[in-house]
């Protein structure tokens, strides 16, 4: 799917509620194959965060790029990733993403940009960081975006960089990504003070969204993607959104730290998928039965593709020892 | 031949690759105007300006974890770390991230950066600016470490850092930088993973890294005054490692002391001589033996900290018992 061509409100209107449906569709078939131990390992889920990652990436071109965190399964859908390769990669099978090497929590897509999940918070700022210098050194006019979570305002890297960011205008994005909990502790038992105040301090322009609004999001994204382009950046973005399940696949008793009614009130008031849907359907931009072909479709395409990751098979053994170094050119260095 | 300096021999290096391969960029705190505090990087920023010799702000994490990024985003980073003691300061960025980013992806992202920082004690600086903390990188796979123990090895050793298309750690020595050797005009590379043979000998073999060469050198010298016959070797990286001509030359002499100015517990010294006992055992006649640095913080007096390191004369001594036969059990 290419967003480099021109493209009309409508064509993006509706590959919008798509991308949105696919990763909430990836997700609940990602909780399956946990539930019935078909899963190796635990995984984080971005289902309630959709408009966030589709937002941002719709604004971006696919050489534009980002770095995603372990709860990274929306931004490698949105920036383009084929559902195939992601549930093979989640079940460590050779033709994922990484080969079965990454898994989950380092799902790395680089043809669309997507330069990997960190499994360490906030340990992607400075790869983000470095991308947007790299491509102002490079002489391109690649944005960077940089997705983190509310909990990853903790990290001191994340001010060094946006201090190097801010001193030399470099193309980046800090999209923080504020659903209210980092694993079982509330936000504001961890950060103290405005989030963006942290940002501003260096200077940097500062933006509060909806996140639960996907043409919001949208609307912010392009203008600022469009001046970070013209070396106008850095930018930070807090984007208010929630997380529907816990914070990994195997948190399901939860009411200890977040109360039933909160997430109700969320999923049935803020849902992003539901009320974009209702803003298409009210200004026709698509019918009830052109919504639901758009679901229909894409949980055909989920299911297709965990049965193609489940048959799949495993990487050889003899790959284990296998990318640990680059090999070099022949006839360049050692 | 010409002699220079290993901070010429460094900095001929970085500009070369530099005018070679416009993708390159050196970041560090006071790289520029500056050239670092020990001015090996002196007259860079003036051949290539401030956007490719980038004076950072002291965020060693920061500066790092953009170096990552811009190794993954098609250009060529060389980081500048001030003292190798603040290595502890950048290991996620370098080992998390950098080291494990080629095989997390499958082979798909690399992470061509070379981060040059330095190790070695004696110049009176206390324990955060005089430690040698290569094995802790050695430990980390998807890491190279090279060691120049010349002007000659620091030139060509770097060279083929900045080529490598791998993260590469490399330690110059902080007390060798005005040290001169002879390093052509005409330009050359040395590979990684091929040891040196400085001096060859059959009674035993002398395997030093970094400044520890030159002292294997010197204890040679004075072994060969009693008519010992002393193998110098020189592995140049640790990381990879050329085993094959360590263990050669131990099975020729069948007996082996390693020295590395790292702290003796845990570390390179015991890494190689296990591989030299796993590889060359029954070639021995004695046990091989380690010289590292005493473990314990490099203390700041001089006459504490002259004995914490490494010396000829204690190479000498523990080679002569090595030959007489005075290391078996209870001596
Ligand atoms: C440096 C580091 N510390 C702790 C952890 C364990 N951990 C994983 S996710 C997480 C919470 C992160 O919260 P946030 O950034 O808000 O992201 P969210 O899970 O809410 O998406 C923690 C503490 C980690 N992975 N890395
Ligand atoms: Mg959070």
């Amino acid at each position: 799917m290419s967003r480099n061509a021109k493209k009309s409100n409508h064509e993006a209107y509706v590959r919008m509620y798509q991308q949105m449906v696919r990763i909430r569709a990836f997700e609940d078939n990602a909780n399956k194959l946990y539930l019935a131990a078909k899963m190796p390992g635990l995984t984080h889920m971005y289902s309630g965060q959709e408009a966030v990652a589709v937002g941002i990436c719709e604004a971006l071109k696919s050489t534009d790029k980002i770095t995603s965190t372990h709860r990274g399964h929306g931004h490698c859908v949105a920036k383009g990733a084929d559902f195939k390769e992601m549930f093979c990669e989640l079940l460590g099978k050779e033709e994922g993403y990484c080969r079965g090497k990454g898994g989950s929590m380092h799902i790395a897509d680089q043809e669309n940009g997507n330069l990997g999940a960190n499994a360490i918070v906030g340990g992607s700022a400075g790869i983000a960081t470095g991308a947007a210098l790299s491509a102002k050194h490079l002489g391109k006019d690649d944005v960077t975006v940089c997705f983190f979570g509310d909990g990853a305002l903790g990290q001191g890297l994340l001010y060094e960089v946006m201090n190097m960011a801010a001193l030399w205008n470099l193309p980046v994005i800090y999209a923080c990504e504020n659903n209210l909990y980092g694993e079982y502790t509330k936000v504001e038992e961890m950060a103290a003070g405005e989030l963006t105040g942290r940002a501003k301090a260096f200077g940097i322009e500062t933006f509060v969204v909806n996140g639960q609004d996907v043409l919001a999001v949208n609307k912010l994204s392009e203008e600022l993607v469009e001046r970070a382009r013209k070396g106008e950046g850095p930018f930070f973005i807090q984007l208010d959104t929630y997380r529907y399940h816990g914070h990994h696949v195997g948190d399901i008793n939860r009411e200890y730290y977040r109360p039933k009614d909160e997430e109700e009130l969320w999923k049935t008031e803020r849902d992003p998928i539901t009320n974009f849907g209702a803003w298409l359907l009210k200004e026709k931009v698509l019918s009830q039965q052109e919504l639901d072909q758009i679901h229909d479709e894409v949980s055909q395409d989920a299911k297709d593709a965990v049965a193609y990751a489940e048959a799949a098979k495993y990487p050889d053994i003899s790959e284990v020892d296998m990318h640990v170094y680059k090999q070099n050119p022949v006839g360049g260095a050692a | 031949m010409r002699e220079i300096t290993l901070s010429k021999a460094v900095n001929e290096a970085i500009a070369e690759e530099m005018r070679r391969d416009p993708a390159i960029f050196l970041m560090g705190e006071d790289v520029a105007e500056a050239g670092t505090p020990f001015k090996v990087l002196s007259g860079l920023v003036e051949e290539f300006g401030p956007n490719r010799i980038l004076d950072t702000p002291i965020s060693e994490p920061g500066f790092m974890g953009m170096a990552v990024g811009a190794a993954m985003t098609g250009s060529r980073p060389i980081v500048d770390l001030m003292f190798g003691d603040f290595i502890f300061l950048v290991m996620d960025q370098l080992c998390n991230q950098a080291a494990k980013t080629h095989y997390m992806s499958g082979g798909k992202l690399s992470v061509p950066l070379v981060l040059r920082t330095n190790l070695g004690a004696t110049r009176r600086s206390a324990a955060q600016h005089s430690q040698s903390l290569h094995a802790l990188v050695a430990h980390i796979p998807g890491l190279r470490v090279a060691m120049p123990s010349s002007a000659y090895e620091a030139k060509g050793l770097m060279k083929t850092a900045i080529r490598d298309e791998n993260p590469v750690v490399i330690f110059e020595d902080k007390l060798m930088y005005n040290d001169k050797a002879p390093v052509p005009d005409e330009e050359y590379l040395i590979p990684f993973g091929e040891a040196n043979i400085l001096r060859e000998g059959r009674d035993i073999t002398l395997i030093g890294t970094s400044s520890m060469v030159q002292v294997c050198e010197q204890a040679a010298e004075i072994l060969a005054e009693q008519g010992i016959e002393a193998e110098v070797i020189d592995p140049r990286t640790i990381v990879p490692l050329d085993e094959d001509t360590l263990i050669n030359s131990v099975k020729k002499t069948s007996r082996a002391i390693v020295v590395d100015e790292g702290h003796q517990s845990f570390g390179i010294t015991g890494e190689i001589a296990s591989r030299l006992n796993e590889k060359a055992f029954y070639h021995l006649d004695a046990p091989v033996q380690r010289l590292g640095a005493m473990d314990v913080p490099v203390p700041f007096s001089p006459a504490l900290e002259d004995i914490t390191v490494p010396t000829p004369e204690r190479v000498v001594e523990q080679a002569l018992k090595a030959i007489k036969g005075e290391l078996f059990h209870g001596a």
